[in-house]
């Protein structure tokens, strides 16, 4: 030790993103309660998160052919795609040179929650604000065409922005630069969880006192030619139909859009009478340390559990889960497995459903898409259904709200997500 | 059946189990053979990649595809089949 702290360093550390003393926090352990203030998203179901919900409602399905370069060479042809996109009436010339899909969906997605969340992050704020977004693939449809360009056609130079478009992190960059966050920035690839995990990182900041505000979510778009024919190597893949939990299920659909939410420190929200979509109470990871790509009761069970303990609430507390339920034989039937151990008696007065029947595996995507039902549940007592439900599975012998939309009023709400290489992350949201 | 596309498909799937090509009986399932899902998906592309054939296979729901996997004498009679087909 070389003495006190410079005063000088102090003043610039309160500037800075770091840790708030305790006295400021009012959650639960010293920590600071954390708030959901906008959201935003584009998906196969609506380019808002208005007409997302309505089809959540209507149990409305956005599968359906898929459209691109040289689909015919694939033997899986649907997803859910993002209908009549057009990214000039979003970005100019020099942005869509620059913006591969995913930072398009992304940068749609995240002004539409910040609209909503009414804040500005010029000065001060935007020291203690950051963004932290998880996908997959990041710029896949940068790789596929430019490989193209220099393997099928044999071309010998590149655009020179391929680069920074097709980086994973480039999103998040793109959010922290349209918005002025400079406090921590960064992407997180954990296959199939990515969202939730950057979620669940997002949280723990605003939760801690390290920022005020984080920007959060994750997007994909995986789908062109390689993005879908790697998939279909696999053998996992439903050539018809997303049908989780049903037991003529026969695969996972691949979807692809942006979820961006605002984490927002409770009192800083208050303060400023901002409308709060729901509060962010726990979060739990867990990894299966066992297999690269069949998943494990026991680890999602952990992190369900965990994600519980993490926000103080009972297994009765629960009122609904948005599943994992990829529709492969393997995933739902170790979800169902896992929450029916986690929950005992309980698992049978809970509801669980899986929106991926609707708008597909978004991948690194999925979790933050998935958050608005969790949302939905909560604010407007609405549960999203499983649709194309039609043949019971003794193995999945949950309430997974087959095919029509109910209404329920829930309190508190988990989203799971379970990806490969055995990483669980589960978020638990509760009613304000 | 000991010919040569019966060979190779038995060299194929020694060498995804480990084991010599003569352990490999039609009677053995996959999983006597100690292949697990993905082994036998690994084991399906190499016979797609050796006969320049595809195989219908879905690993969701096995039992349902038209490729029989229940032991190497059904998947090795598929393969004769596919190849036959792709002869014309």
């Amino acid at each position: 030790m070389s003495g006190p702290v410079d005063e000088a360093l102090i003043d610039a550390g309160r500037a800075a993103p770091a840790i708030r003393p305790a006295a400021e926090m009012t959650g639960r352990g010293g920590l600071r309660r954390v708030v959901i203030t906008g959201a935003g998203t584009i998906n196969a179901l609506g380019h808002d998160v208005a007409t997302t919900l309505e089809a959540f409602r209507e149990g409305r399905c956005g599968i359906t052919q898929l459209d691109f370069r040289d689909v015919d060479r694939l033997s899986i042809q649907i997803g859910g795609q993002v209908h009549d996109w057009t990214p000039e009436t979003y970005f100019n010339r020099q942005q869509i040179l620059l913006y591969d899909k995913f930072t398009q969906f992304t940068l749609l997605a995240a002004k539409q929650a910040v609209e909503q969340s009414g804040l500005h992050f010029q000065g001060a704020l935007g020291l203690r604000s950051g963004v932290i977004l998880g996908t997959a693939g990041g710029g896949l449809n940068t790789w596929d065409e430019n490989y193209r360009a220099v393997y099928e056609e044999g071309k010998n130079r590149v655009h020179p922005f391929v680069v920074p478009k097709l980086m994973n992190n480039a999103a998040a960059s793109h959010v922290s630069m349209e918005f002025g966050l400079r406090g921590p920035a960064f992407t997180v690839a954990t296959a199939c969880a990515s969202s939730n995990h950057a979620m669940g990182l997002a949280f723990q900041m605003v939760r801690s006192g390290a920022a005020d505000v984080m920007l959060s979510g994750g997007s994909e778009a995986m789908l062109c030619f390689g993005g879908v024919k790697a998939w279909e190597g696999l053998r996992v893949m439903s050539k018809d139909a997303c049908r989780p939990f049903s037991a003529n299920r026969n695969g996972m659909v691949q979807g692809e859009g942006a979820g961006v939410f605002v984490f927002e420190d409770y009192e800083h929200a208050r303060a400023r009478g901002a409308e709060i979509l729901a509060e962010v109470v726990g979060f739990a990871m867990s990894s299966d340390a066992q297999d690269i790509v069949m998943p494990s009761a026991q680890g999602a069970e952990r992190a369900i559990t965990g994600a519980m303990v993490d926000a103080g609430l009972n297994r009765e507390d629960i009122g609904y889960i948005n599943a994992h339920g990829t529709g492969t034989a393997a995933n739902d039937k170790t979800e169902c497995a896992a929450v029916a151990h986690a929950f005992g008696h309980h698992a049978d007065r809970l509801m669980m459903s899986s929106t991926k029947s609707m708008h597909g595996h978004l991948i690194g995507g999925t979790g933050a898409v998935e958050l608005l039902a969790c949302i939905m549940a909560l604010r407007d007592g609405v549960i999203a259904p499983t649709i194309g439900y039609q043949e019971p599975d003794p193995e999945c012998a949950l309430d997974v709200v087959p095919n029509e939309a109910r209404e329920a009023k829930v309190d508190a709400v988990l989203s799971n997500a379970f990806a490969f290489g055995g990483l669980n992350a589960v978020i638990a949201l509760r009613r304000v | 059946m000991t010919d040569d596309i019966t060979q190779r498909i038995r060299a194929i799937i020694a060498e995804q189990a480990m084991l010599d090509p003569d352990q490999i009986t039609d009677e053995a399932t996959p999983a006597d053979l100690g292949i697990d899902s993905l082994g036998l998906v690994e084991s399906i592309f190499a016979i797609e990649e050796e006969f320049d054939i595809s195989i219908p296979f879905n690993a969701n729901e096995p039992e349902k595809s038209e490729f029989d996997i229940s032991n190497m004498g059904t998947i090795i009679a598929a393969v004769h089949r596919l190849v036959a087909e792709k002869a014309g």
